[in-house]
């Protein structure tokens, strides 16, 4: 999956759950999601929707504010999560 | 369902021991459930006075509520998704007359009779502050500048069973609560953070004041409790009484547009409301006054006696010496 495709599924999850004002899909990747107005209760759902939906578990280190903070951010949390588990 | 008890350390347990043979706390056979004397009750009444007069100073109306809260609430306030561990419900016999006799013997036999209860419309209240959101919303629309309520000493349950004497599953929270516009309720919060530090110190109590977060659960709560911690939307006045870590005595909480959201506070102008809420934990400061100043209130320093009882402090240590 190339990189182009984790930031539209990622943005596809945040259209499901970060409950934002805005359209996800108008968001630059560095854009501060919290500072575009998704609560701390929805950015755990976000958590929880890109574990189901790229079959990854963030371990507890990455469960912070940072790691969510933009769609950079995450891509970044998920292709290192991904280059760990095996294809299949 | 026998839950598993959290374990009391060597001076919580020696601690609790000397409150039980002083009388001050009435054991019920339940960890965390404890009835109090009149010694007890009268600096824990003095100190929800005091409480409450330094709100009625400061515009507070007061609300009072029973220790119960509409199931449907709890369901659509988030708690079972942050709390599902510490929520206690309401269960009732459901059925006729064969049922209530099998209940009754099993229930005598003490074994397993909860086939036959079936949940009421009613959940223990899990804070003090819970009903009070929606009774200000179905007022309508905020006054100018916002309403403070104190919902007073009310007691709240947390199905947290322990040895240690300081965590309750059911005691007495005295909650304050702001609703307003944003500006207005974080400086609220701030102010009253100092100002409870300023109570607790005046009580002789080492209070510090530091950010905390809250007892989510799971995962889900791992990741919650960093992010109120890196928002800062939970402080605490932390004092050491029993045990490694100090005891929180009282907490001051930022929800955002959380309540304001869920139960539809509005601002004059129409906009969403901010809510922010006090807690005081009446028990928790009467402990950290026994075990720092003694078992005996009546021979407090007189500087502390002043703060409670601020006609009879003097003269009443007189007579005791």
């Amino acid at each position: 999956m190339s990189s182009d495709e984790t930031v539209a599924d990622i943005r596809g999850v945040l259209a499901e759950q970060a409950r934002l004002p805005v359209d996800p899909g108008s968001l630059g990747v560095d854009e501060d999601l919290f500072g575009a107005g998704m609560t701390s209760h929805a950015s755990v759902n976000v958590m929880l929707a890109l574990e189901d939906r790229f079959d990854i578990e963030f371990p507890d280190a990455m469960l912070t504010r940072d790691a969510f903070s933009s769609i950079g951010a995450i891509a970044s949390a998920v292709s290192s999560l991904k280059a760990e588990t095996p294809a299949g | 369902m026998a839950p598993t008890v959290r374990e009391a350390s060597a001076d919580q347990a020696e601690f609790l021991d000397e409150l039980l043979a002083a009388g001050l706390l009435l054991d019920s056979g339940v960890p965390g459930v404890y009835g109090h004397d009149e010694t007890f009750e009268d600096v824990r009444e003095r100190l929800a006075d005091r409480l409450s007069a330094e709100a009625a100073q400061r515009g507070a109306q007061r609300l009072r509520f029973p220790p119960v809260l509409p199931r449907r609430q709890l369901e659509s306030s988030g708690y079972l998704s942050s709390f599902p561990h510490l929520a206690g419900n309401v269960y009732a016999f459901d059925g006729d007359e064969g049922a209530a006799q099998r209940q009754s013997e099993r229930a005598a036999a003490h074994e397993d009779w909860s086939e036959f209860q079936q949940p009421t419309e009613l959940s223990m209240m899990p804070a003090a502050c819970y009903p009070v959101y929606p009774a200000i919303a179905r007022r309508g629309r905020l006054p100018e500048g916002g309403v403070f309520v104190d919902a007073g000493g009310a007691w709240v349950f947390r199905h947290e069973p322990s040895h240690d004497p300081m965590r309750r599953q059911i005691f007495h929270q005295h909650e304050l609560v702001r609703i307003g516009e944003p500006d207005a309720v974080l400086e609220w919060r701030d102010e009253w953070a100092n100002r409870g530090l300023e109570i607790l110190r005046g009580l002789g109590l080492p209070a510090e004041l530091d950010v905390a977060n809250d007892p989510f659960f799971g995962r889900r709560g791992r990741m919650l409790a960093r992010n109120q911690q890196a928002d800062k939307l939970k402080l605490e006045l932390l004092v050491p009484i029993a045990g490694p870590e100090p005891t929180a005595c009282a907490s001051f909480n930022h929800h955002r547009d959380h309540f304001g959201s869920t139960y539809g506070l509005e601002l004059a102008d129409g906009s969403t409301a901010h809510t922010a809420c006090l807690g005081f934990g009446h028990e928790r400061i009467v402990l950290a006054m026994l075990r720092i100043h003694g078992l005996d209130p009546a021979r407090w320093p007189v500087s502390v006696r002043a703060q409670l009882w601020p006609q009879k402090g003097r003269d009443e240590r007189v007579e005791h010496d």
